[in-house]
């Protein structure tokens, strides 16, 4: 960042006036290229993030509705009653423990499945470990609207794939979507399916920064690989993991088109999400309880990233 | 010793191979679906290879259900969003990494400020502002919003940091004008950053389903998979040859664009992603 900076000195010695004005001039220049550069972005921006996530605080604090669309100033301040209600509401008390549930199996399971396959894949294997790669990172380009057709089918109890594999095994597999007990794990399994891969990229990357020279030492010493992997690989890890998992939270937290097209939130509410729920309020016109709602899982959404950041950050 | 240990372990192979074969098999048997009738797809037990392949759900598709459209509205949404952001994105991520200007500490802090800030905050006024400019089931109602991310500043920024500042000043003692070291210095070193965020939007903007969701509302402005989600809850909800065939129309195109490009974009997501 200061590096232009540091380095016009060099250029122009600070002795006579004329280098001066030069400098200054092409100072002028380099903020004016700055400012035609950064503008269309800005614009952009400004119109279509920042003054959103501003209206929506001042929305949150409204009592505006579908009716308010064309006039969204004309509505009553009415302070924190839409959070009140969003935190009193026991449908949003429902999803705000799907979500937490959601994200408290799911995360663990995906970053284990991800650190277990980048780790197969680096110190297991020496060929066709591209073609793995891709493999295993297919389902994270896929959509989640044609992912949910085929899983729709594979889910279902009688004729679907996986209760007929199940079935060679003699166990009778449950109604996965329609039954409220199963509805959230068939979620979560299909989120892991869905996302390890991304993570297994980030470690796999991660791990080629560990150096061998360590590891043979290791090995020399009489440490067995799963030491190795403890003492040394794991703590080498550690900026790597913290990426993974503070990114998986993020994502995991707005937790929201798994349900939406698989079940819809339901059987009984057994999957709706707090951005479902809140995208729900949207589409009944409750414009500033949704509103309340989206801020309220922005909180949870900081409060997680910090509190990672300490404890993965600790112990360094 | 060395030679198990040079090609692996042969259950490391094995257990790799098994995961894989199930990390896979939904597609397999997707692609494979889409070729049965309407007979076969029902049978209890279901069949795994198709007993008389044909492609008539696919001519359904694009005959009677305007695929063509839903395609063709798809494919321009993410290449004008991608070009937006390779453009817009590097352009301010340049301006940040290495020049000096009034206000940078402060666009820079709201921009990688705004990184954190998840999609429900914005989608309610969002929406709101999209009505009221009359944008609403039109395709720049589809692109605009999406023709800027801080993401792809980020990840421009730090690409840019790591190229020698030096260029700069070459290029000045050139003669070439500020926005020409930008477009013809700059520019062309930034191959592998702009693969990743180009690919990365592309990928993002096909699969984006929500927002087209909402806001296109008639059969002109429909994406792929705004399509498919109304067909799977909708009349044709029961005819599953064709919702099979409709997928793989969503990412089969997709998955042979990331096949092209995936060795600039695993290697680039991989390091970008936690410099």
């Amino acid at each position: 960042m200061t590096t232009v900076a540091s380095a016009a000195p060099a250029l122009a010695p600070a002795t006579g006036p004329g280098p001066a004005i030069r400098r200054g001039r092409g100072r002028r220049a380099e903020g004016r290229a700055a400012w035609i550069l950064a503008l269309p972005f800005t614009l952009l921006f400004a119109a279509f993030t920042v003054w959103p996530v501003v209206q929506s605080l001042f929305m949150s604090f409204t009592d505006t509705r579908q009716k308010d669309l064309r006039t969204p100033f004309q509505v009553d301040f009415i302070g924190l009653e839409n959070y009140q209600r969003a935190l009193s509401d026991p449908v949003f008390q429902k999803a705000a423990a799907n979500t937490a549930y959601f994200v408290l199996v799911g995360m663990p399971l995906t970053i284990a499945v991800a650190l277990l396959a980048a780790v197969a894949l680096d110190k297991g294997i020496t060929r066709l470990r591209a073609a793995f790669r891709l493999g295993f990172y297919t389902p994270v380009i896929t959509s989640i609207v044609a992912v949910a057709v085929v899983w729709r089918f594979i889910l279902q109890p009688d004729s679907g794939l996986l209760n007929t594999a199940l079935g060679w095994f003699g166990i009778q597999g449950p109604n996965w979507l329609g039954d409220p007990q199963w509805a959230m794990p068939s979620l979560i399994m299909m989120a892991v399916w869905r996302n390890f891969g991304t993570g297994m990229i980030i470690f796999l990357a991660g791990l080629q920064g560990v150096p061998q020279a360590l590891q043979e030492a290791a090995a020399i010493d009489g440490a067995n690989a799963w030491r190795r992997f403890w003492n040394i690989t794991f703590p080498l890890l550690r900026p790597t993991l913290l990426f993974v998992c503070v990114t998986t939270a993020i994502g995991y937290l707005q937790f929201f088109e798994e349900p939406f097209v698989m079940t819809s939130g339901g059987p009984l509410n057994s999957t709706i999400s707090l951005s479902m729920y809140t995208y729900n309020q949207f589409g009944f016109g409750n414009y500033g309880l949704a509103a309340a709602m989206s801020y309220l899982i922005f909180v949870v959404i900081a409060v997680v990233t910090a509190v990672q950041f300490r404890l993965l950050r600790q112990n360094t | 010793m060395t030679g198990t240990r040079r090609g692996g372990r042969w259950w490391t192979y094995l257990a790799l191979t098994v995961a894989l074969l199930g990390v896979i098999t939904p597609f397999v048997w997707m692609v494979l679906g889409s070729l049965k009738s309407e007979g076969e797809l029902r049978r209890v037990p279901p069949t795994w290879w198709p007993e008389s392949a044909s492609l008539d759900n696919y001519t359904e598709l694009f005959a009677r259900l305007d695929f063509g459209t839903y395609f063709t509205n798809s494919v321009v949404v993410a290449v004008a969003v991608t070009a937006g952001n390779l453009l817009f994105c590097s352009a301010l991520g340049y301006a940040l990494a290495m020049l000096e200007f009034p206000g940078k500490r402060a666009l820079l802090v709201v921009v990688l400020g705004t990184l954190m800030i998840p999609g429900v905050v914005t989608f309610v006024p969002l929406f709101v502002l999209v009505a009221n400019v009359g944008l609403i089931d039109s395709l720049p109602g589809l692109i605009l919003p999406f023709l800027v991310t801080p993401f792809g500043v980020f990840l421009m920024r730090q690409f840019i940091l790591g190229l020698p500042p030096d260029l700069l000043d070459a290029g000045r003692v050139d003669g070439v004008g500020e926005l020409g070291i930008f477009a013809r210095i700059i520019l062309p070193l930034c191959g592998p950053g702009l693969a990743t965020l180009g690919i990365l939007t592309f990928l993002g903007s096909w699969n984006n389903f929500l927002w087209p969701l909402v806001v296109a509302q008639s059969e002109a402005t429909y994406t792929l998979p705004v399509a498919l989600a109304l067909y799977s809850t909708g009349q044709n909800n029961t005819q599953y040859g064709l919702l099979l065939a409709g997928a793989c129309v969503v990412v089969l195109p997709l998955l042979a664009v990331f096949l092209a490009f995936q060795r600039h974009f695993i290697e680039g997501i991989a390091t970008t992603g936690i410099k």
